[in-house]
């Protein structure tokens, strides 16, 4: 098998008031698969995935244990640059959030700040990653409007066309589909299936069935631990353990 | 009683409390314009006091009093947003931030004539500046201070987060965040909150009183070093220290200071319309 791209080794996360967030969690992300992250709120879904690309450093009082590897390098090892990280590790929010600029603005804000100041090089990023995220034939007449005039699901598909611009290496989705409608949800499902090539893609995704449509990997969470991972087509058909089968089968959750 | 007429009641008693507050503010205005209109003129505006003051213009009180208020902006604008910065986007959440917001807040209410003596005391004797411009504008914006930081934190606390976090995951610094999306959206309260500073210091007389202030000093300064005269002390004392004073140029002399101030806040909401007109969120 290949080299993961993100290595988890023993992970637990404490939170200020003592509340365990997530417990001793070994997990391989590999690269060019889609890895869903599923389980009831609560169980540290999201917080796992804010540990990839260090945005719970904003969370004050935190504490973790573990060793969280990106390509074999420890990530919380003092020296990391965050900035670049972040920039290798790009995220979708669950609520689009358009910056307030202009459409155009949004895409270059990223790769801008990252030191990219050429026209031509900054046009042609806009141009494919807003091809790639399923938007450009809908904005490309006004990329100099404000974002904020796009529709919700034209917003999400613009907050994924502004990571992949960072060009990243892997991209982080939390629900990022939870506010679409169904049709915008298909098309960012669809893009997904075409990002994967390129990317490595951990999502949170915002129902059981979203998990069973997009998963090449699925990893149950509950209660801050990991209870069972695996290839999606066995682990939604053939679960071993009793508590992911109830919650797949919608027994609770 | 019924419920209708108790709500009506209410109404009436409200629209009367506001009445109560708005009627004195027209009255004060209306009655300065009547009794001061009849003295401006180009003369009185751009000529030298002559007379003992009791003949000829406002002019060194009105550059004064322009002076001043730039020399409070330059010192107090900067230094009070970066504080403000601080306080929204930097510090956390400790014992010592919330005894310097608890500081900020009870500078605010600290009586003018104090910051007056406290500036003659450290500006004026301690620095050495002397009574001048710069000791003037200085302790003019010391006082001007808790307002500007207040405000300017108020309207950065106001962005919201999302934003920041938005950003943050682009790969942005924390100043690239606030230098790029945070003061941006802020900025029309920002401007708000320090024209409205400035505008009360334009007006003070006891911070000026003991720091720059001149009685009477029928020339231009010569330099931030230079005495100067300025609008609300001479008012003070074509009212109150100069027998046989023509009421209309008391009167005139209220009005310009009442212009100069109006139109400073007349500005500031031109700018926090105009903003918010452009607001994307």
């Amino acid at each position: 098998m290949r080299e993961p791209k993100f290595l988890l080794e023993n992970v637990s996360y404490i939170y200020e008031d003592g509340a365990r967030a997530l417990h001793d969690i070994s997990l391989c992300i590999y690269p060019h698969k889609i890895t869903a992250i599923f389980g009831p709120a609560g169980g540290g879904k999201s917080t796992l995935l804010r540990l990839l690309n260090r945005l719970n450093d904003l969370v004050p009082g935190r504490h973790l244990e573990g060793r969280v590897l990106l390509d074999g390098e420890d990530i919380y090892a003092p020296g990391v640059d965050v900035h670049a990280l972040r920039r290798r590790v790009g995220m979708v929010f669950a609520t689009p959030v358009p910056l307030p600029m202009s459409i155009r603005r949004n895409l270059t804000y990223g790769p801008e700040l990252a030191g990219v100041r050429d026209r031509a090089r900054l046009d042609e990023l806009v141009e494919r990653s807003l091809r790639a995220a399923a938007l450009w034939d809908e904005v490309k007449d006004r990329l100099d409007e404000p974002a904020s005039a796009l529709s919700g699901g034209q917003q999400q598909r613009l907050c994924l066309a502004r990571t992949l611009a960072l060009e990243p290496e892997v991209i982080l989705l939390d629900e990022p589909t939870s506010g679409l409608d169904p049709i915008s949800t298909a098309k960012v499902e669809a893009s997904l299936q075409e990002l994967k090539r390129r990317y490595t893609i951990v999502i949170v995704p915002h129902s059981v069935q979203q998990a069973a449509r997009v998963a090449d990997h699925a990893v149950f969470m509950l209660q801050g631990e990991l209870v069972e991972e695996g290839p999606g087509e066995l682990l939604f058909t053939r679960p071993h353990d009793q508590r992911t089968e109830d919650y797949i089968t919608g027994r609770f959750g | 009683m019924s419920r209708q007429l108790r709500q009506q009641l209410g109404f009436t008693l409200l629209g009367l409390a506001t009445t109560i507050v708005v009627l004195p503010i027209l009255l004060l205005v209306g009655y300065i314009l009547v009794q001061g209109a009849s003295a401006i003129s180009w003369e009185f505006i751009t000529a030298m006091p002559r007379e003992g003051m009791r003949a000829g213009g406002i002019w060194p009180a009105l550059v004064g009093t322009v002076l001043l208020t730039l020399g409070t902006a330059i010192f107090a604008v900067p230094v009070g947003i970066a504080v403000a910065i601080y306080l929204a986007e930097y510090a956390h959440d400790t014992s010592l931030t919330r005894l310097i917001r608890l500081a900020i807040i009870n500078l605010a209410g600290v009586p003018s004539v104090v910051y007056g003596l406290f500036g003659l005391g450290l500006f004026v004797i301690f620095l050495r500046l002397g009574t001048s411009i710069l000791a003037g504008s200085l302790t003019l914006a010391i006082m001007t201070l808790p307002v500007i930081i207040s405000t300017a934190e108020e309207a950065l606390r106001a962005v919201p987060q999302s934003f920041r976090i938005v950003s943050l995951s682009l790969g942005a610094t924390q100043w690239q965040t606030v230098r790029r999306v945070v003061l941006p959206q802020a900025l029309p309260g920002i401007l708000t909150g320090v024209i409205l500073g400035l505008e009360r210091a334009a007006g003070e007389t006891a911070p000026i009183l003991f720091t720059v202030a001149a009685f009477f000093l029928p020339r231009l300064p010569r330099s931030i070093f230079d005495q100067t005269m300025a609008l609300p002390y001479h008012l003070f004392v074509i009212s109150t220290q100069v027998p046989g004073m023509p009421l209309r140029i008391q009167y005139g002399t209220a009005l310009v200071l009442l212009a100069f101030v109006l139109s400073m806040n007349a500005l500031a909401t031109v700018i926090r319309s105009h903003f918010r007109r452009r607001r994307q969120w």
